[in-house]
């Protein structure tokens, strides 16, 4: 009986988190926009969680693509194979390893910052403070670091495939001697912009819109102490790695499955 | 005398707890009305019942004769701008110098040439002593000094009624005392309505023109500081010259001592 009780409540309390984070969103990006003093806000927010996102993203693109020539190499070359190995790093980095592993970095990294800055905020009453300045914090706070992120992830996963696809041809070329010219040219002829770029593209729009939502509303929503805090940055982490991989199994379903 | 702020038999509860319990107060226009009482009885939460961030269960706030829980989104926003608050922690943004601070209701609010926005900060950090300080950081400002900067902000676009909510809470003498003087001067200067929710009795006697006792979910004494403290209730009486047992309790409610210390408290 109690776990009926406690599945049914559960249940109620996630159902209204949602409708809570969904107020949120709408309240965000919804309501009437001020461009004007938007953009400046959202450009120092795309500084912090994108550009200083940068050097995680490339170092860990490069060794990704480095693992990917390597294992990729030592399994081609028994087929002689080894001529395709451009297209093999490119299509799983384009398809799915760019915009999951940039997916779960960019939580890691900047979706916890987020969610422990606007935590922060809200346990020493600067988001009240908003409030009663006739400042809605929704559109002060919470769209601009929204914004930043939905922009600026798509282009961190762009040039973690490109790092990676180069670390490749690293290892793939200069160190164990695929040929230059098949590493390029097969890849350039294999891969499709619209079905492999594009649909990559639209998977980190996907991921960086839940990533986002996730990491603000955590913050949002937060117990203003430092425990409440602590596991409002646990969940974001928690959450939005988890819901990055099993949208990313719809995605790849909607959009590799069905030819 | 105008009332600013009227409350009318107000009921609020908060997780099943009863805050307040049909209790109707005034704040007249131009005084400095003081709300005291112990701890944990929900002060602060009477602050932001009056400036519209939690809608009580029952009973109504008016500000200027209108409903504050009545109001719609955009209007509430509207009214905000003519109060101010004045945080427990400052609520000092702390991305931004002490300077920004000041001037971002002012940047917010208005379409101000930048010259005139540094002039309008200036004076208000004259006011309050720290214009010297305009280039630091929050982080850098010691306890009274965040607080006087916090004081300089919610003064920036003159408001017309300014809530403190324990502005002396915490704090040494010398800036408890340059504090009250400070909320003093700038209530008779700007002829600001101030409410002051606070447990420091000493000071509140001297600052304000009417007091409110609250205990117990209701009001428990009111009346100017002559009549609080020649008040014959034994509760007021406990909590000016801070008795610890009285009608408030030393001790948390629990079970007898005998049960407890022979061990069958169940």
């Amino acid at each position: 009986m109690k776990f009926f009780i406690n599945l049914g409540a559960n249940t109620l309390n996630r159902l209204e988190m949602f409708g809570r984070a969904t107020f949120m969103l709408f309240g965000a990006i919804i309501a009437k926009p001020q461009p004007l003093k938007m953009i400046p806000l959202t450009i120092k927010q795309i500084h912090i969680v994108g550009v200083q996102s940068l050097l995680i993203i490339v170092i860990s693109g490069l060794f990704i693509g480095m693992v990917m020539a390597l294992q990729g190499y030592t399994i081609l070359v028994d087929y002689g194979a080894e001529g395709s190995l451009g297209p093999m790093v490119a299509l799983s980095l384009l398809r799915e390893l760019g915009p999951v592993v940039t997916a779960l970095l960019f939580a890691g990294r900047a979706g916890s910052a987020l969610t422990a800055e606007i935590g922060l905020m809200k346990a020493t009453e600067q988001l009240s403070s908003l409030e009663m300045m006739a400042v809605d914090p929704l559109r002060r706070v919470i769209a601009p670091r929204l914004w930043a992120g939905i922009i600026s992830m798509p282009m961190l996963a762009l040039i973690f495939s490109a790092v990676g696809i180069l670390g490749g041809h690293l290892v793939g070329v200069d160190w164990l001697g695929v040929d230059s010219g098949s590493y390029w040219s097969i890849m350039q002829s294999t891969v499709d912009w619209n079905k492999d770029v594009v649909n990559g593209i639209i998977k980190t729009i996907v991921f960086a819109f839940v990533i986002t939502w996730i990491a603000t509303f955590k913050g949002y929503d937060s117990i203003p102490t430092s425990e409440g805090i602590s596991k409002a940055t646990t969940e974001t982490v928690v959450f939005s790695s988890l819901a990055v991989l099993g949208l990313d199994f719809i995605l790849t379903a909607l959009m590799f499955g069905i030819e | 005398m105008e009332n600013l702020i009227e409350i009318n038999n107000l009921t609020f509860s908060r997780s099943g707890r009863i805050i307040y319990d049909d209790i109707s107060l005034q704040i007249k226009k131009g005084k400095t009305t003081a709300i005291m009482g112990p701890s944990g009885i929900g002060k602060t939460t009477m602050l932001r019942l009056m400036g519209g961030q939690l809608v009580p269960d029952k009973g109504d706030i008016k500000f200027k004769g209108e409903s504050v829980p009545g109001m719609r989104r955009n209007r509430l926003y509207e009214v905000r701008r003519q109060m101010s608050m004045l945080f427990q922690s400052g609520a000092l943004f702390t991305d931004m110098t002490v300077f920004d601070n000041i001037a971002f209701p002012l940047r917010e609010h208005t379409k101000l040439p930048e010259s005139i926005i540094h002039t309008l900060v200036l004076l208000k950090l004259q006011a309050v002593g720290l214009r010297g300080a305009a280039d630091l950081m929050p982080a850098e400002l010691s306890g009274g000094m965040a607080r006087r900067v916090a004081l300089a902000r919610a003064i920036a676009l003159d408001p017309e009624l300014i809530m403190y909510d324990e502005p002396f809470g915490g704090q040494d003498p010398i800036s408890m005392g340059v504090l009250v003087k400070l909320i003093k001067a700038l209530n008779d200067a700007l002829q600001l309505t101030s409410v002051v929710v606070t447990h420091d009795v000493t000071e509140v006697l001297t600052i304000a023109d009417y007091i409110y006792i609250l205990a117990e979910q209701r009001v428990i004494g009111s009346g100017t500081p002559e009549q609080i403290k020649n008040s014959d209730s034994p509760l007021v009486q406990q909590f000016l010259q801070g008795q610890a047992d009285g009608p408030v309790p030393f001790h948390y409610p629990a079970s007898s001592t005998a049960q407890a210390f022979l061990g069958n408290e169940s």
